[in-house]
């Protein structure tokens, strides 16, 4: 197995955070459907499912989930960019950017939130 | 400059241990001349491979602080400015002793990869015309000068997860092969290379890139066998 | 020779020919994923000033066909999306392969695909 020394490089963090962004929206779909499921049961309902989103903890964590979409798009067009495009040398700032425009979306809507 | 290096090496097999020399530093000093100083000084029974010492022959790769290199174009200026160097051999391949690796599955991969050239004329014929200049040419020589060495093999963490994964030099030559106008086994290689052994199981980590001594780019060569796959299954070629 | 793709016949083909329909697919539905994760994501940086009341979200989409459609494509390609994804995740990180890692894909994906299509169905009609 590689260390932690070899995998130190752009490439290699852009790859974890887009596994890692991937697993943590997996896993939060099924909830996100639950929630506009109660939808079903009327308005009401869906409001009270919704209420949930006040508490301080679960907005905190709602930003943070935004910021892991935006993080996955990004690194999913640099991969497709890199995939598809014929390239050279230009990777590193692919990375880069895809960190930029994630990070930009989550305060903006961090700004909107709270 | 320090006066001596301090350098810890991998003694043992797959269960081993470091054991710790101090080696005289010198001027314009590679990590291969720092080894090879153990071995004819210090500790004779240490096992380690090399064979050219001018970055041709690809035997000498190693694991330095921490990450694959060829040690006999490595400058221990480059990797261990504070006097300190740990070597192991490489990983993602069985340890035989110290720092030799059984490099079998890195070789038989390139074999499984079909990364050998297959004629299409016989030696009656007349010498292909290859225009340097074309899009397939350039291709084939932006990868065409790996030396086998296995620093990508050990860079690549899919190769650790995924014990099929023919890994970025088998790949990296059979793109060379695909870009070869000269060579009669195109659907057979895109076939071998393709799917969750071959070149999809790639997650673009770079590791490969990051530490190919040659500076050569697996991961693009790689990207370029995803299309060429992908399109020989769409159009039924395969 | 352990593994699939390792033997050189029909069978191998096959699996490297669906494994390959796997990468493509996965691309495809990402380039769809990203033009519905803008929208959604600009939707929702404008839907959540000021709260997030259930009547602003209903109120947007009852009884609209189109934004009805738009999120039945996304629930479908995130489904597929997702599936995919976690097939490389159970073969590099849980160690499945064969059979097992299939059926849990299909699984995860068709589980997705019902909740999402239920959700849809809950806010549009
Ligand atoms: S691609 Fe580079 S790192 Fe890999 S074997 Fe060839 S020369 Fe060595
Ligand atoms: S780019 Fe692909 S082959 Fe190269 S290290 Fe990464 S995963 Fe391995
Ligand atoms: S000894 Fe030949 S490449 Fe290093």
């Amino acid at each position: 197995m590689i260390g932690w020394r070899a995998r130190n490089h752009p490439a290699y963090w852009a790859f974890l955070v887009h596994r890692l962004s991937g697993i943590a929206l997996a896993l939060f779909l099924p909830a996100h459907f639950l929630v506009l499921g109660q939808a079903l049961r009327g308005e009401a309902a869906l409001d009270g499912a919704l209420r949930w989103t006040e508490v301080p903890l679960v907005k905190a964590a709602e930003v943070a989930l935004v910021l892991l979409l935006a993080a996955h798009l990004a690194g999913g067009l640099r991969i497709l960019a890199l995939e598809l495009l014929a390239w050279r040398g230009w990777q590193k700032s692919l990375a880069a950017l895809a960190a930029g425009a994630a990070v930009a979306v989550g305060v903006t809507f961090a700004l909107g939130v709270f | 400059m320090a006066a001596t290096l301090q350098v810890r090496v991998w003694r043992g097999g797959a269960e081993g241990a470091f054991r710790g020399y101090e080696v005289p530093r010198r001027e314009s000093q590679t990590v291969l001349d720092v080894v090879t100083y153990i071995q004819r000084r210090l500790d004779p029974a240490l096992a380690y491979r090399f064979a050219c010492r001018v970055g041709m022959c690809g035997s000498c790769a190693m694991t330095v602080n921490g990450k694959a290199r060829w040690t006999c174009r490595t400058h221990v200026s480059k990797v261990a400015a504070d006097g300190v160097l740990e070597i192991a051999p490489l990983a993602n391949l069985p340890v035989i002793r110290d720092l030799v690796t059984d490099m079998r599955e890195f070789f038989d991969k390139w074999a499984r990869a079909k990364g050998e050239f297959v004629p299409t004329a016989t030696r009656r014929d007349p010498p292909a015309a290859v225009r340097p200049a074309t899009a397939a040419r350039r291709a084939a020589d932006a990868a065409i000068e790996c030396i086998g060495c296995g620093v990508c093999y050990a860079s690549c963490d899919v190769v650790a997860w995924n014990r099929d994964y023919l890994g970025p030099a088998a790949l990296n030559r059979a793109w060379t092969l695909v870009n070869d106008v000269r060579d009669g086994a195109l659907a057979a290689r895109l076939a071998a290379v393709a799917g969750d052994a071959g070149c999809h199981a790639c997650h673009t980590q770079m590791g490969c890139a990051e530490r190919c001594p040659k500076q050569l780019v697996p991961t693009a060569s790689i990207a370029g066998l995803k299309r060429a796959v992908g399109r020989a299954v769409l159009r039924g070629e395969i | 020779m352990s593994g699939d793709g390792m033997r050189g016949d029909a069978a191998t083909l096959r699996a490297v020919r669906a494994q390959t329909m796997l990468w493509l697919a996965q691309r495809a539905s990402a380039a769809v994923l990203a033009l519905c994760v803008l929208v959604h994501l600009a939707t929702m940086i404008y839907a959540v000033r000021g709260g997030l009341p259930a009547a602003e979200i209903l109120g947007r989409t009852r009884g609209s066909a189109a934004w009805g459609a738009f999120y039945a494509v996304f629930v479908l390609a995130a489904a597929l999306h997702a599936g995919i994804g976690l097939r490389a995740i159970a073969t590099e990180w849980l160690g499945l392969r064969g059979k097992a890692r299939e059926a849990l894909v299909a699984a995860v994906a068709l589980a997705l695909a019902a909740l999402g299509l239920r959700a849809v169905w809950a806010v549009v009609a």
